[in-house]
């Protein structure tokens, strides 16, 4: 017995690590991505840089938006595929709130955002009492979506013109930080405190798992259903209005394969696709990791073709390497 | 025994059109353990699941307490103090042992937040109580089948139940866990908590039960007292006839040996495993869960690779790399887990069956749908499998006729050599009397078969022979007189 104690207490002493836990645990893609930054450091002069680093971080803002929602909905089993397009619907509107109806930039910014999240409500409300598969509902929306875009934009570019407006994607704090830096460290926060410390968080990870059993247990899991197509659309109509304001107009082709970044970012942080289990660290890891793959291939000069081919190879290895690890786990 | 806490009476079900239950009843005690009895769509499971919430009765009455008690959902029948563990265990695998058993009643440090140390310390206190020594912060699916079912166990008994439904817990249980599943039974009757207990293991009852009640055809058989009630009573009600001759076994094992297996090792579960195997023999494997049994029978049917040993087949020594070079040789396996492993669940009885034997009704890019129907019918009929159609769906059939429509797929494609695994689990007497009935039928005719069983009374009264194995070895095969519970228990527990 006392043997099983001191197992026990050993067990204890080693969860408690839970940062070290984790990095241990996408120690593959960590180091790819530590791998491709001394690469990068020695074969350009220009990445190590201030003012590449500030600018990788205001690329990979709106993928990590977008992953932190997608982590959520993969989480729970689903997949939502109208991210991509939910960014130029919310762009585009917010860009026509300011520019064709005149109204000041936060009104239209918090339309804007009630708009996209009226996309996750569709989700949400489709998947819950239909049961068609969260693939087929947001192929769906995801369209659907952009032929809206295209018929509120006629197929044309909203410019706007507004400092307040452009301010939330190019502005600065203390003349050098991007906004964005402000934006990431805020939806991590609060996406991290969701999943990891509430309630809410529990039954995400609890429905991903079994749902059967979550719903046994008393859990609401249409309710976390609702939640998580919400959380995501809200997480992608803001990357759609910060792009917005960075090109300083809507188009109606924003975001467009958005999805599938946020995607590979959720699995290069391992995450099951079949739900239930994944760390929001490795999540990050995988936004860091694209984002510097496109930046450094940027920086290199290489054909924008070979970077496709490149980043698809990477992502296969850097998950066959976490399958390998999880697999002689067992 | 204690007061009656549960009455449940003239409970009826029906779906669509199909009455499940007709007149449900039972009566339980405070702690006692209530046996409920009855082969698979007997109405067992239906009339649990109306007590546990799941489903909605369609009439009758249930008294807690001897109060009225209305039970709509699972969290109102946990509010009346029910608690029901379901055979296929309810529980998140990824998640921890406390975050399982505080499932949807988190606690909380500040409204919306969990306290994760609290639940942990918590559902430490819980499982130290019940002693055991696992760490409640640990991941619930790294645990054995066993002492995730304590878990559930544990955490049914957290909600205050009273009245607690388990439901078939033995059935992937070994010998040891289920003297330790019974001994926290006890600790329950103790506290005078009522036990439903399900299942089709008759032995266990003996050992477990005060009362049993038998079902049948939906509707309440009887009520007796376990230890005045012998068992062919309790088949009969249970079936409605008596079964004169559960087990057939007729002698037909001849000299020729069919396949010799010598000393082969997977690198794994499997080592040094030596055996032969004759025509018209049935060869049965017993041993504990996990000792190799099933990892055998996986290297012989080209599903491992070797890493050594060999083995022949009718004399000449094969090199079985897949399935298909062992169903070229006339070997078939009906494995383990039905579910997982033998049934395509969306698809129709006919394409379960000929699915083996595509070759024998398409031709290139022709398809004889009438020699498909023929072969399907053929075994539908050898086996005794009860359909409405071919075109039924395989899923909406019971345990028993699923095993028979599997054994069938095999046999349409003739094979010399059959092992079974786990032939009769989660199946009901009266289908369990017909596939022992098939298996002599078969070994009559020449074929071989091996039957990999964790039921003792299965393996000693079906097989000619017996292979022990332990920890991955063969720790004796026996044969004739030595073919008894302890001779095979000694062996099967053999440390190497």
């Amino acid at each position: 017995m006392s043997n099983d104690k001191a197992k026990l207490s050993r067990a204890q002493k080693w969860s408690s690590n839970s940062l070290v836990e984790s990095l241990k645990e996408n120690s593959g893609v960590l180091i790819g991505f530590l791998i491709i930054c001394v690469i990068l450091s020695v074969s350009s002069e220009v990445f190590l840089t201030q003012r590449n680093v500030f600018n990788v971080l205001r690329q990979l803002a709106n993928n990590l938006f977008l992953s932190c929602g997608m982590f959520m909905v993969i989480l729970l089993g689903g997949i939502d595929l109208s991210v991509g397009s939910n960014m130029a619907v919310s762009g585009v509107l917010c860009a026509g709130f300011i520019s064709y109806n005149l109204l000041p930039a936060p009104v239209a910014i918090v339309l804007a955002l009630l708009c996209g999240l009226i996309i996750g409500l569709i989700n949400a409300t489709i998947i819950s009492f239909t049961n068609i598969p969260p693939f087929i509902v947001t192929l769906a929306t995801m369209n659907i979506g952009r032929g809206f875009a295209r018929l509120y934009t006629s197929s044309k570019t909203i410019p706007v013109n507004n400092d307040l407006f452009g301010g939330i994607g190019t502005g600065n704090i203390f003349g050098v930080v991007p906004m964005q830096a402000i934006y990431i460290i805020i939806i991590l926060i609060m996406t991290g405190l969701i999943l990891g410390s509430s309630k809410l968080g529990r039954h995400i990870y609890a429905t991903g798992d079994n749902r059967t059993a979550a719903m046994f247990s008393g859990i609401n899991t249409t309710k976390v259903t609702f939640f998580v197509f919400m959380y995501s659309a809200l997480m992608s109509s803001f990357a759609g209005i910060v792009l917005a304001s960075r090109m300083f107009a809507g188009t109606a082709t924003a975001g467009e394969g958005a999805e599938m970044d946020a995607i590979a970012a959720v699995v290069l942080g391992g995450t099951s696709m079949s739900g239930g289990v994944g760390k929001l660290s490795g999540v990050v890891i995988g936004v860091f990791l694209i984002a510097v793959l496109n930046n450094g291939m940027n920086l290199l000069n290489i054909d924008s073709s070979w970077q496709f081919i490149v980043k698809g190879i990477v992502i296969l290895i850097a998950v066959y390497i976490d399958y390998l690890k999880k697999t002689r786990d067992k | 025994m204690g007061d009656v806490i549960l009455k449940m009476e003239g409970i009826t079900k029906s779906f669509h059109t199909v009455k499940a239950l007709v007149d449900g009843r039972i009566e339980l005690r405070g702690g006692e353990v209530h046996a409920l009895l009855g082969e698979n769509g007997a109405g067992k499971s239906t009339l649990i699941k109306v007590l546990g919430g799941i489903y909605q009765a369609d009439g009758g009455t249930i008294t807690i307490n001897n109060e009225p008690a209305h039970i709509h959902d699972v969290s109102s029948a946990r509010q009346h103090g029910v608690s029901v563990i379901h055979q296929e265990l309810l529980m998140m695998p990824h998640m921890t042992i406390a975050e399982n058993i505080f499932a949807g009643r988190e606690i909380e440090s500040v409204r919306g937040f969990v306290s994760k140390s609290k639940m942990v310390r918590q559902a430490q206190e819980m499982l130290d109580n019940f002693e055991l020594p696992l760490y409640a912060g640990g991941r619930l699916g790294k645990l054995t089948i066993a002492n995730q079912q304590m878990v559930e166990i544990i955490k049914a008994i957290s909600f205050g139940a009273r009245i607690i439904v388990m439901d078939e817990p033995t059935s992937s249980l070994s010998d040891k866990e289920v003297n330790a599943l019974f001994d926290s039974i006890r600790k329950l009757k103790a506290q005078g908590i009522g036990i439903i207990y399900i299942s089709h293991r008759l032995s266990e009852l003996d050992e477990i039960s005060d009362r049993i009640t038998i079902m049948r055809d939906g509707s309440y058989i009887d009520t007796v007292v376990t230890k005045d009630t012998k068992r062919e009573e309790l088949i009969s009600k249970m079936v409605g006839r008596s079964l004169e001759s559960y087990y057939t076994r007729e002698q037909s094992a001849t000299d020729e040996i069919v396949l010799k297996v010598e000393g082969i090792s997977d690198g794994n579960l499997v080592k040094d495993v030596s055996f032969d195997l004759k025509k018209g023999e049935i060869l049965g494997f017993s041993g504990l869960v996990g000792s190799g049994r099933s990892e055998a029978m996986k290297c012989i049917f080209g599903l491992s690779k070797l890493r050594s040993g060999k083995i022949s087949v009718g004399g000449k020594e094969v090199n079985l790399k897949c399935p298909t070079d062992s169903m070229k040789m006339g070997i078939g396996l009906v494995a383990e887990n039905r579910k997982e492993e033998g049934l395509y669940l969306k698809r129709n009885v006919r394409y379960n069956i000929s699915i083996g034997v595509l070759e024998k009704f398409i031709k290139g890019i022709v398809v004889k749908k009438s020699n498909e129907d023929q072969i399907a019918s053929e075994y539908v009929d050898k086996m005794s499998i009860k359909i409405s159609s071919l075109n039924q769906k395989i899923s909406n059939l019971s345990g028993g006729n699923q095993q028979k429509a599997i054994i069938g797929r095999w046999l349409a494609a003739n094979p010399k050599i059959l092992i079974l695994d786990e032939p009769t689990r989660g199946v009901d007497v009266g289908a369990k009397a017909e596939i022992y009935k098939i298996m002599n039928a078969l070994a009559k005719d020449g074929m071989a078969i091996i039957m990999v069983s964790s039921e003792m009374p299965e393996i000693l009264n079906m097989s000619d022979r017996v292979v022990v194995m332990s920890h991955g070895h063969v720790s004796g095969i026996v044969s004739g007189d030595d073919m008894n519970q302890e001779t095979i228990m000694t062996m099967a527990t053999k440390e190497f």
